[in-house]
């Protein structure tokens, strides 16, 4: 895999952010809310793959992340009656201190143990859920109210429920992580966490604390996830136990493989792939999860890293 | 009843996003008048699209299914009546997977994409509430046939409405009166330990008070529970009554470990159908549920006493006396529940009407419509019974069967009065703006 230059890298990554501002623009009304939703889940994707991708962690727990960003942005909004700034940095808060204590407890082990106990850790924090049903609505979940979801700067303010600012907002979010992602893999921690993942061992040989850098990738992958969260209660006014199943677990690393793991534009192409085959197929048949599977062996088969991971292999070397 | 699903389909969709870039618009408004003026005229009779949100697959598959068949046929019945001012009656039907986050994608697929002019349907309460953002934000008119508290707590939205279908506080609130009179005053409750179950530990407690009863205990079992044995010594010996709502594939074997704890000598049982919907009362191991008492709905088995308009809806439906599929005895329907699709469009059709709903422009004029609805009389419109309707939180309310499981059948004991799911309103969705 070559190098590509940062200026060839970040001109690649301004034009796909440019390209999503220009689609608000052009894309039908339907499609232009499904794009806006596809980002904030791609968020959740990118989160997934700076864990999965870059450090070779594969965590089947992200699900809690997601939830926790979910969670303590909903409730600081419904419960506490915070403000949309306000309850986002709640979501960002609380999925930074679980992932913090997940990772000093998850990462002292690896490989299966480390999916077993990731899951374990979702399957407790989805059952915390319902357990505090009169808090967190249980299995029904809770609606944001409409009214709560007004990001206001003094005079001015933005309703998150008009879709023109929803999509800039969830624009917004996508690039600020697509752009740190790129930063975070450039940097020189980026590659510590590529090293570690292609030879632990030889990493620590050659001097670096692997412990501190994956707690450090642990952390920064739930703070994202918890973002994804914390953007999709306040910009679509849901908060549900099913955000945290262990379902949701799963999704972003299938996003993640589809697109294409350790690529940053991966997650987001891998969400809108499976976005789609499911919005189309359902509509002709109820086993459309038969056809997701067969497109996802297909793909297993045929591009076993994924659609960028492939494009990058063959074609693209220097696609970051 | 169709499937549609456009993929980039500009031609429905361009117009609206033009009309964002005005800039774009002037220019083009002239170009554009002639076809807009089609289109006008073809509005009045083109057919009015009713956005289906269906749990095809995922946990309510089964009653997904039935609420698809009580849909065509009172589709059917509509259109072939003169439909809806005069327009015909179109379904679009949308798999939301029983999933509240798919829910809402699909709601916003219904506004945006096919342009429906309501969406109409959903069962699961978490479906429900994880869509109505949704509905809102699209200002569309959303048509739950659910049974959930949710609408009728005002906790969602002015556009969310449950018209056709009791909710769950007001179906047990009138079950309490039967229950202290006729099975015992002493009663343990045995629920699913999530929001379904929680409805019913909160609601009867007060209810069964007020009639002068008790809960003696309440038992919450995990919804991953296979075996319940373990939890039945926990049921004190002085109860009366076992009040159960055991839901899911575990129901059986929550019925026959029940059956082997206490054998021929057993308290009352007093359960809700949700538990057996779709299900065969005469399956292996429900056989201790004889002589048991459920809450009904609408009832399954055809009654002696079927009124008219009952018996037509049944041969409409296409089920039989014993409520299963007219040719299939072993596909068994959701009788209690789905009855609600077939109310909920006549009550559709008859707000549309009040409110000469001509498109989605009258959207906001059919909410007030369907507000301004009293009562609904019982008849080949409403063949579960006569309902009342609270405009303020959105709610109808009805009457309900109580059945006596007697020869592998559910025979109707008793049905309650409306005055008996009576409730103070929580709230006053008329003070939202549209």
């Amino acid at each position: 895999m070559s190098e590509a230059s940062p200026a060839k890298a970040y001109a690649l990554h301004l034009g796909a952010i440019a390209l999503l501002f220009v689609l608000s623009f052009l894309l039908p009304e339907y499609y232009h809310g499904v794009l806006a939703r596809i980002m904030v889940l791609a968020v959740f994707a990118m989160g997934y793959n700076m864990l999965f991708g870059y450090v070779g962690l594969l965590s089947l727990g992200h699900a809690m992340f997601f939830g926790a960003g979910l969670y303590g942005a909903g409730l600081a909004v419904i419960q506490l009656g915070w403000s949309v700034p306000a309850a986002f940095g709640a979501g960002l808060g609380c999925g930074a201190v679980l992932s913090l204590i997940i990772g000093l407890l998850a990462l002292r082990t690896t490989g299966v143990a480390f999916m077993i106990v990731t899951m374990m850790f979702a399957q407790v924090f989805y059952l915390a859920i319902l357990y505090f049903a009169a808090w967190t609505g249980g299995d029904q979940g809770m609606v944001v109210p409409q009214p709560a979801r007004v990001l206001s700067f003094g005079a001015t303010s933005l309703d998150l429920t008009n879709p023109t600012v929803r999509y800039i907002c969830a624009l917004s979010l996508f690039s600020l992580v697509l752009l740190i992602t790129l930063a975070i893999v450039r940097s020189r921690y980026g590659r510590v966490l590529v090293a570690i993942r292609e030879n632990e061992e030889r990493t620590k040989m050659l001097g670096y604390d692997t412990f501190s850098n994956k707690l450090a990738a642990v952390v920064v992958s739930g703070t994202i996830c918890a973002a994804s969260g914390a953007a999709y209660a306040l910009l679509f006014g849901y908060v549900g136990s099913s955000f945290a199943s262990v379902q949701y677990s799963i999704l972003p690393l299938l996003w993640v493989l589809l697109g294409g793991a350790a690529t940053t534009l991966g997650p987001l192409i891998g969400t809108l792939f499976m976005y789609y085959v499911i919005d189309v197929t359902s509509g002709y048949t109820s086993a459309y999860l038969l056809i997701v599977g067969i497109a996802l062996i297909l793909l297993v088969l045929f591009f076993p890293k994924g659609i960028l991971g492939s494009i990058r292999q063959r074609w693209l070397g220097w696609l970051p | 009843m169709t499937d549609k699903n456009g993929f980039f389909d500009l031609s429905k969709t361009t117009l609206t996003r033009r009309n964002a870039l005005k800039g774009l618009a002037a220019g083009a408004g002239l170009a554009m008048a002639p076809g807009f003026v089609r289109y006008s005229q073809a509005q009045s009779s083109a057919p009015i699209k009713i956005g289906f949100q269906s749990h095809r697959t995922g946990i309510g598959a089964a009653y997904g299914r039935w609420y698809e068949k009580t849909t065509a046929a009172a589709i059917k019945a509509i259109n072939a009546a003169g439909g809806i001012n005069g327009r015909q009656v179109e379904v679009i039907i949308e798999d939301d997977g029983t999933d509240p986050g798919r829910g809402a994608e699909v709601v916003g697929k219904f506004a945006t994409q096919h342009k429906t002019d309501i969406v109409f349907g959903t069962l699961f309460s978490h479906v429900v509430i994880g869509s109505a953002p949704a509905a809102g934000e699209a200002k569309m008119p959303y048509f739950v046939v659910s049974e959930g508290h949710h609408v009728a707590s005002t906790k969602l939205n002015r556009y969310v409405f449950q018209p056709g279908i009791t909710d769950v506080k007001s179906q047990i609130q009138s079950m309490a009166p039967w229950i202290a009179a006729n099975a015992g005053k002493k009663v343990t409750q045995i629920f699913p330990d999530f929001a379904f179950g929680y409805d019913h530990r909160d609601y009867l407690p007060p209810a069964l008070k007020a009639q002068g009863a008790e809960v003696i205990a309440q038992i919450a079992i995990p919804p991953t529970e296979s075996s319940f044995t373990k939890y039945f010594p926990q049921i004190p010996a002085e109860t009366e009554v076992i009040y159960h709502v055991m839901v899911g594939p575990a129901v059986l074997t929550f019925v026959k470990e029940l059956g082997e704890f206490y054998g021929s000598n057993r308290p009352q049982l007093f359960g809700f159908i949700d538990s057996l919907e779709a299900t065969d009362i005469n399956s292996p191991g429900l056989e201790f549920l004889d002589g048991s008492h459920f809450w009904e709905g609408s009832p399954r088995y055809a009654q002696p006493d079927d009124s008219a308009a009952q018996k037509a809806y049944r041969a409409a439906v296409g089920i039989d006396d014993n409520g299963a599929a007219v040719g299939d005895p072993k596909d068994v329907s959701t009788a209690a529940h789905m009855f609600g699709c077939w109310e909920t469009l006549y009550v559709v059709k008859k707000a549309m009407e009040d409110a000469g709903y001509k498109g989605p422009e009258d959207r906001a004029k059919l909410v007030e419509a369907t507000e301004a609805l009293k009562e609904f009389a019982e008849g080949p419109e409403h063949p579960q019974g006569p309902k009342t309707f609270n405009g303020k939180i959105h709610q109808c309310f009805g009457i309900q069967n109580i059945s006596k499981v007697e020869g592998g059948k559910l025979k109707v004991v008793h049905k309650t009065k409306i005055e008996d799911g009576l409730y103070e309103a929580e709230g006053d969705y008329t003070t939202q703006a549209l």
